[in-house]
């Protein structure tokens, strides 16, 4: 009778977290996509290519800080060590390995996520105190992630299948790229569980990478918006945004996240994303 | 002070070669935890008091190169109490050296093993000994020595343990609390093996993940690490409890469905000691309601119940329970939860409540409160000596 080793709540829950690569692409130029006219096939057009732009990137490491600030501006930090293997197979997501390092009371614990389409993601979490690993529920999409303002969802991969898309227009993209021009597609989740009625991204027409989200909550009112910032190339192919600020428009809250040290081609293999080697995560 | 010998030689051995290994990273984090603990009841026995304080701390050693191939943890754990002298101990909860070859993994020195997936109690976890004057939840071990080899393939994981050194469990004194009423006299500690501590126990493992279903399929061969409990009297003829640790023979399995919110758990084990046959078994669900109310908050629910096919008997006080417990977590900055539990033992209608709330206080500390209660406990539960030491107990741990 004890309830000491049914906490794996204290850390929070289950994070998605799945490809926080929100941002890929190659260097393409822009004119050599051709979108259709339909604004529903033209918003599916758009997402596809993004994804199409990350394609092939084999495996990522990298590390994560997250700042979390409330409306009277005091801070806490997170951080976290990512590893995510790109799964071949089109009719799932990705596979990601987490390990967590602060806040220290938390310090190595892990998440082992395979990402689905549609279904829910199969996710196993380590907690080091008791040397347990546990499959765990991931219905949990709309909740906070470690008490940021990102949820699971925000979260998990941009796998196109996820939502239904509507073009909506083209203009300027927002700051700092102004000067460039933006799609502003509407989608809709068509998973379970989903926090949100619709969100609204800007995709930069000329990389594919997404420049701004708006998330609208169950009841449709405007509940956050996401910015990337500090696009990095890496292998001359794939783009990474190292800067991500969530502020909740409603509560005043932000989250700040970053991402340092990104590598590719690890070498990374299946064996690195079983429930053994998360029981040995790094 | 008890001290291991053993996990002390393992943590200078794996010390020194800690040292002379370069390249890689290497990190020391760890905690201390001081913590004051009342009693609200009188005390059973003379030497007991209505409160008592002590400290933990703990400090882990880690050292990974050949790409996180391979690495040595460290992990020396100590204890001081105010009141109990068996209390106020060190333990070695991991020395170890490992390396990953491929789809293959190799660990030497003192390590901890967890097998289960029940949350009430832990029928199949069997590979290290419990540390109980840490807690009487039985969650807390101490390191075992053992060499493993582990094997991933598409069919499953395979595991096989040796392990050649037991430890034996930690009783409080008759100066802590909780313990027993009756004094544990481990001067006198029986095997039934005459190798005693140096019996060679050995265990393998299976386990795998099929779509929804994990599955674990365990054989374990040597000491049992619950001892039997003998009545027996001290060089001064006075009465005392005699550990007495057997050789067992045991045959378990634990599986997990998860589906959806639902998680849906089984563990139970056959096993064959002092020619006796014996089934234990545990299972029930776990259900979480995400997002309560429109807020962040979540709240879980557990319900488990435990059957063995003995009834109740001295050696084991889940033999016909319920476990019913209540998780509150808001997902908020400080990690805020709250927990509330209850055992019921289905043949007497005895009792036990506990009721956890931990938080983070800035970026470093972790406060966590706990109160455990026992009621209507009759003399032949075991857990009858708890029954009057009812407590409620702070902990605050400061992050390294």
């Amino acid at each position: 009778m004890h309830i000491q080793d049914w906490s794996y709540g204290r850390f929070g829950r289950a994070l998605a977290l799945a490809t926080l690569m929100l941002a890929p692409a190659a260097v393409r130029a822009a004119d050599s996509v051709s979108l259709p006219e339909d604004p529903t096939a033209k918003g599916l057009a758009i997402a596809e290519e993004t994804d199409r732009r990350n394609q092939g990137f084999g495996d990522t490491k990298a590390s994560m800080k997250m700042i979390l600030e409330n409306a009277y501006g005091e801070t806490s930090e997170r951080e976290l060590r990512s590893m995510t293997l790109e799964n071949p197979n089109a009719e799932e997501g990705d596979w990601t390995l987490n390990v967590f390092d602060k806040p220290r009371d938390v310090d190595g614990t892990a998440l082992l996520t395979y990402a689905k389409i549609l279904e829910p993601d199969d996710q196993w979490m380590y907690l080091p105190a008791v040397k347990r690993v546990k499959r765990i529920s991931s219905v949990n999409k709309s909740g906070p992630f470690m008490g940021s303002e990102f949820a699971f969802e925000d979260f998990s991969s941009t796998e196109v299948g996820k939502y239904t898309y509507k073009w909506l227009r083209d203009e300027a993209c927002p700051a700092p790229v102004a000067d460039r021009t933006c799609h502003v597609t509407e989608r809709y989740p068509e998973y379970e569980h989903s926090g949100y009625t619709r969100q609204i991204v800007w995709t930069d027409t000329t990389d594919y990478q997404p420049r701004r989200v708006e998330y609208f909550d169950r009841k449709d009112q405007l509940l956050k918006t996401l910015a990337f910032d500090d696009y990095r190339l890496y292998k001359d192919k794939f783009w990474r945004a190292h800067d991500l600020f969530m502020e909740n428009v409603v509560t005043g809250k932000s989250t700040r996240l970053t991402w340092e040290e990104y590598s590719f081609g690890n070498g990374l293999t299946q064996n690195d994303f079983s429930t053994n080697a998360l029981k040995r995560a790094r | 002070m008890k001290f291991s010998v053993i996990g002390a030689t393992a943590a200078l051995t794996i010390a020194t070669a800690a040292t002379a290994v370069h390249a890689g990273e290497t990190s020391v984090t760890g905690y201390v935890e001081p913590e004051v603990q009342i009693f609200t009841q009188s005390a059973s026995g003379n030497e007991q008091r209505r409160w008592n304080t002590s400290a933990a701390a703990e400090v882990t050693f880690e050292s990974f190169w050949d790409n996180s191939n391979q690495w040595i943890v460290v992990k020396p754990f100590a204890r001081w109490d105010l009141r109990d002298g068996n209390r106020s101990h060190v333990d070695m909860r991991e020395a170890k050296y490992a390396r990953v070859v491929d789809n293959w993994e190799f660990r030497i020195g003192m390590d901890k093993v967890f097998w289960g997936v029940t949350e009430a109690v832990h029928l199949v976890d069997i590979v290290n000994q419990t540390d109980l004057v840490e807690s009487i939840d039985g969650e807390e071990k101490l390191g075992q020595p053992m060499a493993m080899v582990s094997s991933a393939w598409e069919i499953g994981t395979f595991t096989g343990y040796l392990l050649p050194y037991f430890r034996e469990r930690t009783f409080p004194s008759l100066s802590g609390r909780p313990a027993f009423d009756i004094p544990v006299d481990e001067t006198q500690t029986k095997y039934e093996s005459g190798a005693k501590q140096r019996h060679l126990d050995f265990a393998l493992r299976y386990n795998n993940t099929f779509d929804i279903w994990d599955v674990g399929a365990s054989y374990f061969r040597g000491t049992n690490r619950n001892p039997i409990m003998v009545p027996g009297l001290d060089s001064g003829g006075r009465l005392v409890l005699i550990p007495y640790y057997v050789q067992t023979d045991r045959i378990s399995t634990d599986i997990q469905a998860t589906s959806g919110a639902w998680l849906y758990k089984f563990e139970g084990f056959w096993q064959d000691q002092l020619d006796e046959q014996n089934l234990q078994a545990t299972g029930g669900i776990e259900y979480t309601l995400y997002g309560i109310f429109d807020t962040p908050s979540d709240v879980g629910l557990v319900a488990e119940y435990v059957w063995d096919d003995r009834g109740a008997n001295s050696q084991n006080p889940f033999a016909n329970d319920l476990f019913l417990a209540l998780r509150w977590t808001p997902n908020d900055e400080a990690s805020t939860a709250v927990l509330a539990g209850t055992t019921v033992d289905l043949d007497t209608q005895g009792f036990g409540f506990s009721v956890e709330a931990e938080r983070r206080f800035g970026e470093d500390y972790f406060v966590s409160l706990e109160a455990r209660f026992f009621g209507n406990v009759p003399r032949s539960d075991p857990i009858f000596s708890y029954s009057d030491d009812d407590f409620i107990q702070l902990r605050i741990a400061r992050y390294f």
